[in-house]
């Protein structure tokens, strides 16, 4: 019984190898992000979409053209496919075309025109855009270096001799920044009252939730063919796409909403929020410090799955004509082009965008689920 | 450690009580159907008087469902309960009503009256380094200055027999036992007055639980703290008690200074229970007695006294009449009829009591 | 490999043949942080008619030992090597094999040793074990009942499915005779009204009913050895003197074997004929109840008994205490796995090689080498990446 009398023990093991020493002070964004790097394809998805937004914050840096630029002339001319090498030695080129009218049908019909080439260079000097809205600039990513030799269409163009790849850059932004807007504004909803509901119960919980299984019962589709068709028609086409967001998200947050107050209910229980209450910490540190940390990464890896849900959305509403309109461009007014049999029989590339829309909604899908399974290193 | 005199007011004399529950009643409404239509009470707990002096340690023991941990919610004010009074000498000398408190009246008497928790694993946030878990209590108290309140977190960790560099580390880093000495470092922040330790050994391991059983002991020799000990384990109770308080179904049913109760309980339940325990000796057979049935529902209990179902000495009058806490010997409390005529045995009288 | 001494045939009851016998049982989860030895060279004896109490704190590896036994080992979990010596029912023709005919390895004839580390866990011959030679009470009778069914159509049905335990010749068991066999067991089990309790669902059931409506579902098919994984655990002290002195009762009338673990150590005390102490996937103690508790050998199991308050121990005194704590399962201590907590460790013998499990004194054996220098050979079988792993922590 010699350590009766003994002082506490000090209560250490062997001293901590650098290894341990390493993950005993890893915050938990740290250990989300050891967990994240093992998900190879939640990471190749997450190059893909930096890929995309660096797309949304300068369309114009990556179009060839002046997306809006028409010329009925050179309607559907088909994918001119880009050649890097010229006899073996880098020198970027597209084939030219030439349009015949085909006498029976009366159609332009394109053919590669044999040995004319169209030269094409990376940071070449185009139409002038302003980059982020402000700075004046005309340099692109690509373009034909030599206008007189002709232009080059990457992805063609459509039936009014518009360039499909540089639309495509536009629309992109349109698309992907509904998608995120949208989900962002659900998700500030979403908090806010589950948050309501879950940490504070009783009448305002109450409240809520009816609110959010009427807004659950109703049949969305009907629902945004009414709100959209309300819009009035003389809105300018920010007005709209403005509109388009909030009425996505005005239905779209009560899933997350549900989830957030689940969330609450089963934190207000932890051991560790009572622990914060008996320390006299306020309401306000308690979600803030406590609680909305906790399920942040769940919200974040929820959203991240919300989001290609809005953009289906928006692609759907712009497609059925109900959504984004031209002359605004987006990947559902893109494929508007394509909506009729006769032109994807004849300029099947028209449906380029939907393929667009295809790989942007997997890497969502593919990162949400990585970014799911790594946001909570301590489950 | 600073000394008691930083918290304000003198050093009473070892005795005086500190806090004072009476008749404290905690129900839980039964809802039922669409209207949610109150159809009943789940009375958790029951007219539970008791008094805890400064410097001693009080247990409450009992089984699971008997209304213990919503005794010490109720004491820790993490629930408003129903009826009753929890009068609480504060620092300053005042005697405080703490039933009758809000939210925001509160929060100046949190710091005085601490927690320590069963699971060591969900006491603590694990988002946040140990240093931020341990020191909140101090920054939401008003200690604003981040170098004081390392300072006193070091000073903290050293206290319960942790190394001050382990302060940058996160909870996920530590072992159950140090854990359980992490979340003792946090309740000690603020200078409590008055520990709750809600089950504090009974989830850490067997050779774990006496380092933790030796630094609550060695705490509050050397904190003068008063402990409101709530535990299942009979063993552990008498180890770190000075006196026990047993509940049934919500009630209180004895009372007394743990050699007292340990050496001749006065209630048939409370001698169930000791006979209960496994007794880690495979000399000293147990299991003679063995308490038939289960507990009742506190949502349903039998009338009379809620024991008698399950009491070998029960009686017509148990059946009907329920008995009331009285004292049946000096500071000895129970809630039994027979009382004074049943010769219960206890366990180990002979060996000295500290 | 040397011969591995027969621990324990002293102390079997009337010296018989043990009913298992687990031999240098290793059990290991590989995972993508490292390799968990769970169970790491464990032996032990289980005689018939013997009450064997295996104690220990989290992580000893006792649960996943008799996991192993069973072979439900839950992935990435695998048993990587030893033998589970198991010998087969011999009195009662072996319906089970009449019933499956032909198994992977060959026709198990009665009363035969089988080595049930070899079978294939979802084999029939392993399915015939399971459940109708050595059964499993588990920690949560709750888990362990569907609550869509009735307890006494789950036990009907665990009776009609090894029906020919009841029944080995003549007419085929019929469900209303299961019924009455139901109805026997939960008066042997000591629940009141069983005709009753028989249509109750789990969830209507009290902690305690529930745990011995569990205690007649493992007794449905006449088990050989029963494996109580810490039945008392989830329940109160009052309830746990039931179920104790109900399992004590049946032990004596039906002479089951019974491998009792837990961690509580009055449990063991009250309950165990002989004990088996682990620590960290090792054996480290072995022998009769009285002994263990009255004459323990290993360092760890001294240190244990006199660091548990006692209810006939004195109040308010500093307990002798095992310092620092249970070191993280990536993180085994070479060696002897208690050296580091050890106040009898001897500087340079006990970090550097692994006691192997010898005869100490008459009955009981132990793993340390306060008693013999007999270390564990270095060639034992490992898991791939936990060589890897010593071999780096040599270097460094």
């Amino acid at each position: 019984m010699a350590d009766v009398a003994a002082p506490p023990t000090v209560d250490v093991g062997a001293a901590p190898s650098a290894a341990e020493e390493r993950v005993s002070v890893a915050s938990n964004w740290t250990l989300v992000w050891w967990r994240l790097r093992k998900h190879r394809l939640a990471l190749a998805s997450a190059v893909v979409l930096i890929l995309f937004y660096a797309v949304v914050l300068c369309p114009d840096f990556f179009s060839t053209q002046d997306p809006e630029l028409t010329e009925a002339r050179l309607a559907f001319i088909p994918v001119q496919r880009l050649h890097v090498f010229d006899g073996g030695r880098w020198s970027p080129w597209v084939p030219a075309v030439v349009g015949k009218r085909n006498p029976t049908t009366l159609r332009m019909e394109w053919a590669a025109d044999p040995g004319r080439k169209v030269p094409v260079g990376f940071f070449v000097r185009g139409h002038s855009y302003r980059l982020f809205g402000v700075m004046p600039a005309n340099v692109h990513l690509m373009g034909a270096t030599n206008l007189a030799a002709g232009r080059a269409y990457l992805l063609g163009t459509d039936r009014l001799g518009r360039d499909q790849w540089s639309r495509l850059m536009h629309g992109t932004q349109t698309s992907m920044t509904i998608g995120l807007v949208a989900v962002t504004l659900s998700v500030l909803l979403g908090v806010v009252l589950g948050g309501v509901s879950g940490y504070f119960g009783g009448l305002a919980d109450a409240i809520i939730q009816r609110l959010i299984e009427l807004l659950q019962s109703l049949p969305t589709i009907p629902i945004w063919l009414a709100l959209t068709a309300a819009l009035p028609r003389d809105w300018t086409p920010q007005q709209v796409f403005l509109a388009i967001t909030v009425i996505l998200s005005l239905v779209g947050w009560t899933a997350l909403g549900r989830e957030v107050r689940g969330r609450f209910l089963a934190l207000r229980e932890e051991d560790f929020v009572l622990a914060a209450e008996l320390a006299g910490c306020s309401r306000a540190r308690i979600i803030g410090r406590h609680m909305v940390p906790t399920f942040l990464s769940h919200i974040i890896a929820t959203s991240t799955l919300a989001i290609p849900v809005m953009i289906i959305n928006e692609t759907s509403l712009s497609f059925l004509g109900l959504g984004i309109r031209p002359p605004a461009i987006s990947w559902g007014v893109l494929l508007q082009e394509a909506q009729n049999l006769q032109t994807v029989a004849l300029a099947p590339w028209l449906l380029i965008p939907g393929l667009l829309v295809i790989v942007a909604v997997l890497a969502f899908n593919l990162l949400g689920d990585g970014l799911r399974d790594a946001a909570d290193p301590y489950g | 450690m600073t000394s008691r005199a930083s918290t304000g007011g003198t050093i009473p004399p070892v005795g005086a009580p500190l806090l004072e529950v009476r008749r404290l009643r905690k129900f839980f409404p039964i809802h039922k159907g669409f209207a949610r239509r109150v159809v009943g009470h789940v009375r958790a707990v029951d007219d539970v008087s008791f008094v805890i002096h400064e410097g001693e340690t009080l247990g409450l023991v009992g089984e699971s469902g008997c209304g213990k941990t919503t005794t010490s919610r109720c004491v820790l004010r993490a629930m408003a309960p129903t009826s009753g009074e929890i009068l609480f000498r504060a620092a300053d000398g005042r005697v405080v009503d703490l039933a009758s408190l809000s939210r925001h009246e509160l929060r100046p008497l949190r710091p005085q009256i601490q927690m320590v928790f069963q699971d060591p694993f969900g006491s603590l946030n694990p988002r946040m380094t140990l240093f931020d878990n341990v020191g909140e209590p101090l920054l939401v108290n008003g200690v604003r200055n981040r170098r004081s309140r390392m300072d006193r977190v070091a000073e903290l960790l050293r206290l319960v027999g942790l190394r001050p560099e382990f302060m940058h580390r996160f909870p996920h880093a530590f072992s159950g036992g140090q854990r359980q000495r992490i979340g003792i470092a946090r309740a000690l922040a603020t200078e409590p007055r008055l520990v709750v330790a809600d089950e504090p050994v009974s989830a850490l391991d067997v050779s774990v639980q006496a380092q933790v059983l030796n630094l609550l002991l060695e705490l509050q020799e050397r904190l003068h703290l008063t402990y409101l000990f709530v535990a299942h384990d009979l063993s552990v109770v008498k180890h770190v008690c000075d006196r026990v308080a047993v509940m049934y179904v919500g009630q209180l049913v004895e009372t007394a200074p743990t050699a007292a109760i340990f050496s001749r309980p006065r209630h048939p339940y409370t001698a169930a229970l000791m006979r209960a325990v496994p007794v880690p000796d495979p000399r000293v057979p147990s299991g003679d007695v063995v308490l038939k049935g289960d507990v009742p529902s506190p949502a349903n209990p039998p009338a009379g006294c809620y024991f008698h179902p399950r009491c070998p000495f029960a009686v017509e009058r148990c059946r009907l009449e329920p008995p009331a806490l009285r004292e049946v010997a000096p500071d000895h409390f129970a809630r039994c009829h027979l009382a004074d005529e049943l010769e219960l045995d206890g366990v180990g009288t002979g060996e000295a009591v500290g | 490999m040397p011969p591995i001494p027969m621990v324990d045939t002293v102390t079997a009851p009337n010296g018989g043949e043990p009913l298992l016998s687990v031999r240098e049982l290793r059990v290991a989860f590989v995972m993508d942080e490292g390799v968990v030895r769970a169970v790491d060279g464990a032996s032990f004896d289980v005689f018939p008619g013997q009450v064997l109490g295996i104690v220990g704190e989290s992580g000893c590896g006792k649960s996943v030992t008799m996991k192993a036994v069973l072979q439900i080992v839950e992935p990435p979990g695998r048993i990587v090597s030893g033998e589970i010596l198991f010998r087969r029912r011999g009195s009662t023709p072996d319906a089970a094999s009449h019933a499956t005919g032909k198994i992977a390895t060959g026709e198990i004839a009665t009363g035969e040793i089988v080595d049930l580390a070899r079978l294939d866990p979802r084999g029939p011959a392993m399915r015939a074990i399971r459940g109708a030679e050595i059964a499993l009470i588990p920690q949560e009778p709750m888990a362990a009942f569907s609550p869509v069914h009735t307890v006494g159509d789950q036990i009907v049905e665990a009776i009609m499915l090894h029906r020919r335990q009841w029944r080995p010749e003549g007419p085929r068991l019929r469900r209303r005779e299961a019924r009455d066999i139901t109805a026997g067991l939960f008066r042997d089990v000591g629940i009141s009204m069983p005709d009753e309790r028989l249509d109750a669902y789990s969830w209507q059931l009290s902690g305690g009913l529930r745990q011995r409506a569990m205690i007649a579902m493992a007794l449905s098919c006449r088990p050989r050895l029963l494996i109580a994984d810490e039945p008392t655990t989830a329940i109160d002290v009052t309830t746990q003197a039931q179920v104790l002195d109900l399992l004590r009762g049946l032990q004596a009338k039906y002479r089951t074997a019974i491998v009792f673990i837990t961690h509580d150590l009055g449990v063991i005390a009250q309950i165990a004929h002989h004990v088996v102490v682990m620590y960290l996937g090792r054996v480290m103690e072995q022998g009769p109840v009285d002994d263990i508790f009255h004459a323990p050998k290993h360092p760890y199991t001294r240190a244990l008994l006199r660091s548990i308050p006692s209810l006939r121990s004195p109040s308010r005194v500093k307990l002798p205490i095992i310092s620092g704590s249970l070191p993280h399962p990536f993180n085994r201590p070479s060696g002897c796995p208690f050296h580091p907590r050890c106040a009898d460790a001897v500087p340079g013998v006990c970090g550097r090689r692994v006691p192997s499990l010898q005869p100490v004194g008459e009955r009981q054996s132990a793993s340390c080498f306060l008693y013999h220098d007999v270390a564990e050979p270095h060639d034992v079988p490992q898991p791939h990446r936990a060589d890897e792993r010593r071999q780096g922590e040599k270097t460094s």
